[in-house]
């Protein structure tokens, strides 16, 4: 079974973490295939979290519900201690597919969250300018998505994101539907991107290395029905050459607990 | 799931490379060459066939364009036009936004699906032409009786066509909307019409084209008048060279149109497919 140690919050609980979003209760059926069953979680915030699971554990569900994009039976979600049940300025959506608008151009999809806001065109325009360059997208302001790789058009999803400014960030698997090498260059500057904008991300993936690469905390659930069985705060050092990560003890074990630990889940 | 990522690889690099082989061979310039050929080709294939001749009753291409130019200048032409255009463009004007509307309606509220597209599934099925003296018996042969032949023709189509496109809009990009704050209003202005308009805008040329077969059918069949006037009086007559001319040229004329239709779309709506 599950002997490996698991490198739980060391035993020096910190006092009163900042709680951004909290989860209280939630419960989703689907017809009778229950998807999640009373999860309770905190975010901490500033932090990035993972939520890792195998398929059919009610991931995407629990982060869609935190975005108000999907009803939950029962149980509510806080922002900052307000409880929230539709989308609201304080998150913004990575979508898996991109979901980007074929017919407008980067720089429009990436200030498209504005537009729908408002703002005036001048100013949401050099507002997207500066996050398109952010994530390494200048110059491409004016290509159609069909005219950019799966790797750059997640890079105008995740500039749109930020570029409405919200607190927390949800990421659904952002990087399932872009090849190994971009996805790669694309954790290292998430990492980056984690460190200079101070930003909550809550961030679901089905890899175990992307979740101990890149997260401060990883929330694995078990499937059938979706429940948190545990809770791991890999301390891993990631202020130096993001390449060295991937050889770091820390980060080996850590991937190899979490995989004994689902390991029961598959098959 | 490494093989799912490589062939998604293999895909976008697919998609990107296509465009860079198109301009690199110059292909951009020789469609309009080959199109040209293609008319010069059809002209010669109709004046050997005029010239054979296929039967006393076809003119040669030569003939018909002469005959064009003289229905041109004794003004016969431009008069048919004037009274054709009329209720073909009102129809068509009409039906379009009322086809467009009804069928957004239709597609995103329940009740209003199942009231009207019935209707015009039945429409679409039916030989509408068998209407039209229908129409004349109520509405007399005027210009409302032109118009409504127009409407009868085109309307389903539209209806039908823009219901669909809106039913089917990509789910992923209406959550897309709702979670940057979207309002109702906001999605289907910024969303569903945009994502929906190649199968509306190919709804519209075939209303339009449905329309010129609406008029020219009213003309013949109720009104002595216009366009289908004239081609009854010139085949009375046996003047055929001016009969073809002008069957010839209402056909140009839907064909235009519908060329300015896709113009309008490619320019107005989907920027990113100019030059696909």
């Amino acid at each position: 079974m599950r002997t490996a140690v698991l490198r739980k919050e060391p035993s020096t609980i910190p006092a009163a973490v900042d709680t951004i979003v909290g989860v209280r209760g939630i419960s989703k059926n689907y017809g009778n295939v229950e998807a999640l069953r009373g999860i309770d979680l905190d975010f901490p915030r500033g932090k990035l979290t993972s939520l890792l699971g195998p398929s059919g554990c009610g991931k995407t569900t629990l982060l869609k519900i935190i975005a108000g994009l999907i009803e939950a039976d029962a149980g509510t979600v806080t922002i900052d201690g307000k409880v929230v049940r539709a989308p609201g300025p304080e998150r913004a959506f990575v979508f898996q597919d991109f979901a980007l608008m074929p017919w407008a151009t980067a720089l429009r999809n990436v200030a498209f969250g504005l537009e729908l806001r408002g703002r005036a065109r001048t100013e949401r325009e050099e507002i997207a300018r500066h996050y398109l360059s952010e994530v390494g997208l200048a110059g491409f302001e004016d290509k159609y998505p069909h005219e950019l790789s799966g790797g750059m058009r997640q890079r105008v999803g995740l500039a749109r994101a930020l570029s409405v400014d919200a607190d927390v960030l949800l990421l659904d698997e952002p990087f399932s539907a872009v090849d190994e090498q971009n996805r790669r260059k694309f954790q290292e500057d998430l990492i980056r991107l984690r460190a200079t904008q101070n930003k909550t991300f809550i961030f679901v993936t089905h890899s175990i290395e992307e979740a101990v690469y890149i997260s401060d905390r990883i929330v694995l659930l078990s499937p059938r029905p979706g429940r948190v069985s545990q809770i791991i705060e890999p301390d891993i050092d990631r202020s130096g050459d993001p390449e060295r990560i991937h050889r770091d003890k820390h980060y080996l074990d850590t991937v190899d607990e979490i995989w004994q630990g689902l390991r029961q889940y598959v098959e | 799931m490494a093989i799912g990522i490589r062939t998604g690889e293999e895909g976008s690099a697919g998609l990107a490379s296509a465009p860079a082989r198109s301009e690199a061979g110059g292909w951009r310039d020789r469609p309009i060459l080959l199109r040209i050929i293609s008319i010069v080709l059809f002209a010669m294939v109709w004046e050997i066939a005029g010239r054979i001749p296929v039967s006393f009753a076809f003119p040669t291409f030569l003939d018909t364009l002469a005959a064009f130019f003289g229905l041109i200048a004794d003004g016969s032409l431009p008069m048919a036009y004037l009274s054709t255009l009329q209720p073909l463009l009102l129809g068509v004007v009409l039906s379009a936004f009322l086809g467009v509307g009804l069928g957004t309606i239709c597609g995103l509220w329940r009740p209003g699906e199942w009231l009207v597209i019935p209707i015009f599934i039945v429409l679409q099925a039916a030989p509408v032409a068998a209407f039209i003296p229908m129409v004349t018996f109520v509405y007399g042969i005027g210009m409302t009786a032109k118009t409504l032949a127009v409407m009868i023709l085109a309307l389903p189509v539209i209806v039908l066509n823009t219901y669909k496109a809106v039913r089917n809009v990509n789910e992923s990009l209406l959550v897309m909307c709702r979670s940057f704050l979207g309002t109702r209003w906001q999605v289907v202005e910024k969303i569903i019409l945009p994502d929906a308009s190649p199968v509306i805008f190919a709804g519209l040329r075939l209303g339009v084209a449905a329309g010129f077969v609406g008029v020219v059918l009213a003309e013949l069949l109720i009104t002595p008048t216009g366009i289908g006037d004239l081609i009854t009086f010139h085949r009375s007559r046996a003047d055929y060279a001016e009969m073809y001319a002008t069957i010839a040229s209402i056909i140009a004329l839907s064909t235009l149109t519908l060329v300015a239709l896709q113009w309008v779309e490619v320019r107005v709506f989907r920027p990113e497919k100019r030059g696909a």
